[in-house]
């Protein structure tokens, strides 16, 4: 360990030991009266890291020989990461403040949660990709379950943590297989070792890999604990678990495609292509039965990641940039639609129905435009910023002859767009029932507004992300 | 000047379509026809003080894509003064008829405004009319020919409560656009060929077109046939001819003054009007010339014999106005365009003249229609009836033989007869002189039934019939002279003296320098000064002053529009050849209009009851003709009911089963399906869950073995 691995890794110990500290002076005085206090302050040292990050320029470096990596493309993953989860945090404070949720643990755990996402999106190695996915994973497993009185949310965290650990014994499974084919961990290791083709042991642990990682982006057939979680957990968690983890569990996957299997793309791709068509049809089929707006949500996530998938699925460098628009978009867009859940309730009671939006535009005319604005954006309609994302997948997918998986997506957004469109239907021509009588708070309002705003205008040049995303894709895909 | 003509209907039109809620009715239909008297006597001006030298206007540039230009012009030329002073006048004249015919009106309800409507809409024919007859290239000549089509459907369907009405309206536009297709290939066609939609450019290049082929549909063609044909079909449609003639008699649905302005003189001349303009491109078309000639005669026997049993009055007339359309074709065809023209001319007026005659019958019979219902008309009526025997005679051609002393209609028909003959088509000649019989016996009979006898139908009306006002007469009045008198003042210079045709005209009558095309057609612009007297002498100067051009030209230089409002080629002597028609090819249409006047006589005066008893003889013959040769029958069988059959086949079948039923298929029932699968897989219960990430896993495992690492 040198002086410079750990200016590498500079960020990850910043926040790690900011987490740190704020767990123990929380314990040591005022417990949860403080847990606002280390809510905002949580919230700014991701931003300003976030923006740190974002502003710092720099080539590519390892750290502790080849198991960390920090490049365009890692940097883009943590500034994503850290940004989304500090608005997903800032939303939420309302919220669980009202709901009397707010205990101090929960940014702390959020924090860690992001340190061991950066350290998933800079994984060199096997092994410190396992470590990153169960820090990450395990401060997951608490947040859902954070509600402990409440059966729905320690059943979803259950659940979550029964499965989390069968895929993370896959993951590890196909690790072991890894190392057992290649002789090694590291991602540079391995891409030596195939080289001259891969042995068919190696490339059973690479799906037992993928299939680790596709629970965690929660595409088809591994998908199945989203519904459930996304609708037990409480709100601001389930806005969580939809942004910041998704990318970083998108990312690693690219990462581990890209970088250690890079000499097998056509062994890969066609396992990614199968995964992305089964998830954007399964999202989009299943999401229509859907009365919940949770579990919709949870759909939709899962349709999403399908078509984030197909970006990866191309195996190219504009497949990857690709998919980072897309899972940037999809955050920005989920974190306003997930600021307006956040809001819906009756009678002090949070709502989740969809029904309950009947006649919404009535009421609140302003916040129901901005909400037509995500749904269509959602749902790719043209003019908005979310078509565009979806274009640029379907574009990279062509441009890869995956002409069936193009048309599967185009198919697959046909049908999806169903549900949002019904949620506008419900907000502008539903029938009159029991209204919705909650308010906003001033920091969700914003967080609506602006995500809707940037749809709109977004489609000048798309918050010039797409540069950014050029330059990530061209440090992991050469 | 030419531009105040141009633009004083369309501002007439603007302020009383728009404005006529703020200045009022009267004061819309007033300002229409103040404007367009403005128009009618700049015309007169125009074509008084004309001297023949082509003149070009350009307004603005209207289209300015890659080698596609198109100016906004005015091309002034003895064509455009003809059809400027046709035009304004009769419209300006109908315009004042209208006054008093559009008064009052049972198919609208009281206290509803429909005049300064249906004066906006005449003006603005009046401008499309004249946009169509002064461009001076193709795609303005297009935009006047929709302007007008679409004024014409306006027109027709006035009446917009009548269903008839709507449905002739229809027809009419669907029936045009048959002919507007071949006429817009042909405009696209002349643009791929010369690069160029202007007139000069297409005539000084039409020599060439007249020698080169082009590929259409599945083989070569001679490069000016195709493109004439085309241009023909359009001008087939917008003059009723054979086959795209269906439309007109239906039109009579309009108001009576539309059916003078639009359906007798003006927009259905707008065909002739094509081909002469053209002439340049047809004088190298052979074959489109012959076809122009087959269509033509064949219209005019055709119409002529369906106008002989048709019982409503405005009828009848359009059907003469279909007949005579055919003869001005035929006139064109044989390569005479001005003789066309002269009877474009004389035709305007006399057939204005009878519409508004029989405008004024109906007006007088509270708008009855049905000649039977008329009869003894004369003692009630008598200003009308006067004007209107005065159309017939000119009509039928009375005048005498071998003069030039007659009405109008005897010396343009007769000219046009005798070029039939002198084109050496006896299909043609023989048709028109047939046509000439029926066509006096039809005006006979109108006459007769109309004015002589006794009255028939509802006494009632008889009883109150009554002369119309002075503003419907005025115009009567006007275009009787012009009935009367046009074909004796115009003989001259369109066709009876050389010398002054060509002054009028404006044709090089001596060396023929300006043509020179090159490739030994030099002589192009050549119109051999052969008076009919001396004839015999001057082909072989004619022949000389091309050898002179041809030298001169040498087939170097851009190519040069022939000078002249109209072109007729080096070869094209029926002019000449008609001067010296036989005597008994003069003298036979004056026969066949004494035959037609007298067989009328017997049938309607002398023996009402003939008619009846031939018709039940002759009963096939009677229905076919009564039924207008089935044609609408014809058509209604071979496009009407399959088009519509193929239409609810892809409505019921196409869009209802497959279409709906496959997306409805799809989103209520495939879809609902999986959801609900998709729902009953989602059980709530971790050992599922687990279950499927290990099936997954299983699946994965065998699609990557089966299909992936093909690269």
């Amino acid at each position: 360990m040198t002086q410079t691995d750990l200016s590498v890794i500079l960020p990850e110990i910043l926040l790690a030991v900011f987490a740190m500290a704020a767990l123990l002076g929380a314990v040591y005085s005022g417990k949860d009266k403080l847990a606002t206090l280390i809510t905002w302050a949580t919230v700014v040292v991701m931003a300003v890291l976030g923006v740190w990050l974002a502003l710092s320029r720099g080539g590519a470096e390892t750290a502790f020989h080849g198991m960390f990596i920090d490049d365009a493309f890692a940097r883009y993953g943590k500034v994503t990461i850290l940004l989304s989860a500090a608005a997903v945090l800032a939303i939420s404070e309302s919220y669980m403040t009202r709901r009397g949720l707010l205990r101090f643990e929960y940014p702390i755990l959020v924090a860690l949660a992001a340190v061991g996402m950066m350290m998933m999106v800079s994984a060199g190695d096997l092994m410190s990709l396992y470590m990153g996915l169960e820090l990450q994973s395990l401060s997951l497993y608490v947040v859902t379950s954070i509600r402990r009185d409440s059966e729905r949310s320690t059943e979803a965290g259950l659940k979550y943590f029964v499965l989390g650990a069968l895929a993370s014994g896959m993951l590890l499974y196909g690790a072991s297989l890894c190392y057992g084919f290649a002789g090694t961990t590291s991602f540079e290791g391995i891409v030596a070792a195939t080289a001259e083709g891969a042995p068919i042991g190696l490339l059973f642990g690479l799906v037992f890999l993928i299939t680790g990682l596709a629970f965690k982006v929660s595409a088809v057939p591994f998908h199945m604990w989203t519904p459930d979680v996304y609708e037990g957990a409480p709100t601001p968690v389930t806005a969580f678990l939809a942004t910041a983890p998704k990318v970083a569990a998108m990312l690693l996957l690219a990462r581990l495609m890209q970088d250690a299997f890079s000499q097998v793309v056509a062994d890969w791709s066609q396992v990614l292509a199968l995964i992305s068509v089964l998830s954007m049809f399964l999202g989009a089929i299943a999401g229509i039965g859907q009365t919940n707006i949770k579990r919709l949500m949870a759909y939709s996530s899962i349709s999403h990641m399908g078509f984030a998938m197909m970006g990866l699925a191309a195996g190219t460098q504009t497949g990857v940039q690709a998919m980072l628009v897309y899972m940037t978009i999809y955050v920005t867009m989920n974190i306003g639609t997930f600021a307006f859940i956040l809001s819906m309730s009756r009678d002090g009671q949070p709502v989740t129905e969809i029904a309950s939006l009947n006649m919404f535009s009535k009421r609140e005319p302003l916040k129901a435009l901005a909400m037509l604005v995500l749904l269509f954006s959602l749902a790719g309609v043209p003019p908005l910023v979310g078509f565009f994302g979806k274009w640029w997948v379907l574009k990279a997918a062509v441009d890869a002859n995956l002409f069936w998986l193009a048309v599967g997506g185009v198919v697959a957004s046909v049908i999806g767009a169903f549900y949002y469109l019904r949620i506008v239907y419900y907000m502008y021509f539903g029938d009159e029932g029991d209204a919705l009588d909650g308010t906003m708070t001033p920091v969700p309002w914003l967080a609506l507004m602006g995500s809707a705003l940037l749809m709109l205008v977004g489609v000048v040049n798309l918050f010039g992300i797409e540069g950014m995303a050029a330059a990530a894709a061209a440090a992991l895909v050469p | 000047m030419t531009s105040i003509i141009l633009f004083a209907p369309l501002i007439g039109a603007l302020i009383a379509g728009f404005g006529w809620r703020i200045i009022g009715e009267q004061a819309a239909q007033y300002l229409t026809t103040g404007l367009l008297f403005l128009a009618a006597l700049l015309s007169w001006i125009v074509f008084l003080g004309f001297d023949g030298e082509t003149q070009h206007i350009t307004l603005f540039r209207w289209i300015d894509s890659g080698t596609l230009t198109a100016d906004w012009g005015i091309r002034l030329d003895r064509l455009t003064a003809i059809m400027l002073i046709v035009v304004t006048s009769v419209s300006s004249l109908v315009h004042l008829y209208s006054l008093g015919y559009m008064a009052h009106d049972d198919n609208f309800k009281e206290g509803e405004s429909y005049k300064p409507r249906f004066f906006a809409y005449l003006s603005f024919f009046t401008f499309s009319m004249l946009a169509l007859v002064t461009s001076d290239n193709l795609v303005q000549m297009f935009f006047g020919w929709e302007g007008v089509g679409v004024a014409s459907y306006l027109l027709i369907g006035f009446y917009f409560r009548k269903p008839s009405a709507n449905a002739a309206a229809i027809k009419a536009f669907v029936v045009n656009r048959v002919g507007d297709f071949g006429f817009a290939l042909g405009i696209v066609g002349l643009f791929w060929m010369t690069d160029s939609v202007s007139f000069d450019v297409i005539f000084a290049e039409s020599s060439r077109l007249g020698s080169e082929t082009m590929h259409f549909l599945w083989r070569d063609w001679p490069a000016a046939d195709v493109l004439g044909v085309l241009l023909f079909i359009g001008a087939m449609g917008k003059s009723a001819q054979f086959i795209l003639h269906t439309w007109l008699p239906d039109a009579m649905e309009g108001p009576t003054p539309v059916s003078a302005l639009i359906h007798a003189a003006t927009m259905v001349t707008a065909g002739v009007f094509l081909v002469c303009r053209m002439s340049p491109l047809f004088e190298y078309a052979p074959y489109a010339k012959q076809m122009i000639v087959f269509i033509g005669a064949t219209t005019a026997f055709f119409a002529a014999t369906v106008g002989l049993v048709q019982n409503d009055i405005k009828r009848v007339i359009a059907y003469s106005t279909c007949s005579q359309l055919g003869y001005m074709f035929v006139a064109a065809g044989v390569g005479v365009y001005s003789v066309a023209m002269f009877h474009l001319l004389t035709h305007a007026f006399f057939k204005a003249m009878l519409f508004l005659g029989a405008g004024s019958v109906i007006h007088a019979m509270h708008h009855e229609q049905d000649m039977r219902n008329y009869g003894g008309l004369r003692k009630k009526i008598p200003l009308t009836y006067y004007a209107m025997l005065i159309g017939t005679l000119a009509i039928t051609g009375v005048g005498i033989p071998l003069t030039t002393i007659g009405f109008a209609g005897f010396l343009s028909k007769d000219a046009i007869i005798e070029s039939a003959w002198a084109g050496g088509t006896g299909y043609a000649f023989w048709s028109l002189v047939i046509a000439a019989l029926f066509t006096s016996f039809y005006s006979w009979r109108l006459m007769f039934m109309t004015f002589f006898g006794k009255p028939r139908g509802d006494h009632h009306a008889h009883e109150h019939a009554h002369e119309s006002p002075g503003v419907m007469l005025v115009p009567l009045g006007v275009l009787a002279v012009g009935a009367a008198l046009a074909g004796m003042v115009w003989y001259g210079p369109f066709f009876g003296d050389h010398d002054k045709l060509n002054k009028f005209f404006a044709l090089p009558s001596h060396a023929a320098a300006e043509a020179g095309a090159g490739e030994g057609h030099g002589a192009a612009a050549t119109e051999a000064p052969a008076g009919a007297d001396h004839g015999a002498a001057e082909p072989a100067a004619a022949d000389h002053a091309g050898a002179d051009a041809g030298q001169g030209a040498e087939g170097h230089g851009p190519a040069v529009a022939p000078e002249g409002a109209i072109f007729m080629g080096p070869d094209n002597h029926v002019i000449e050849h008609a001067h010296e028609a036989p005597s008994w090819v003069k003298v036979s249409p004056f026969i066949a209009m004494l035959i037609g006047l007298f067989t009328a006589w017997m049938f309607y005066i002398v023996n009402p009851a003939l008619p009846g008893r031939l018709a039940a003889n002759q009963r096939p013959l009677y229905l076919f003709l009564l039924n207008k040769w089935y044609v609408d029958e014809i058509y209604n069988w071979a496009f009407v009911r399959p088009a519509r059959a193929l239409g609810r086949f892809l409505w019921k079948r196409g869009d209802g089963s497959v279409i709906d039923g496959f997306l409805n298929g799809v989103a209520m029932g495939i879809i609902p399906f999986f959801t609900r699968l998709a729902g009953r897989w989602q059980s709530g219960y971790i050992f599922s869950y687990a279950f499927a990430m290990v099936i997954g896993i299983a699946v994965l495992i065998t699609w990557m073995v089966l299909i992936g690492g093909n690269g």
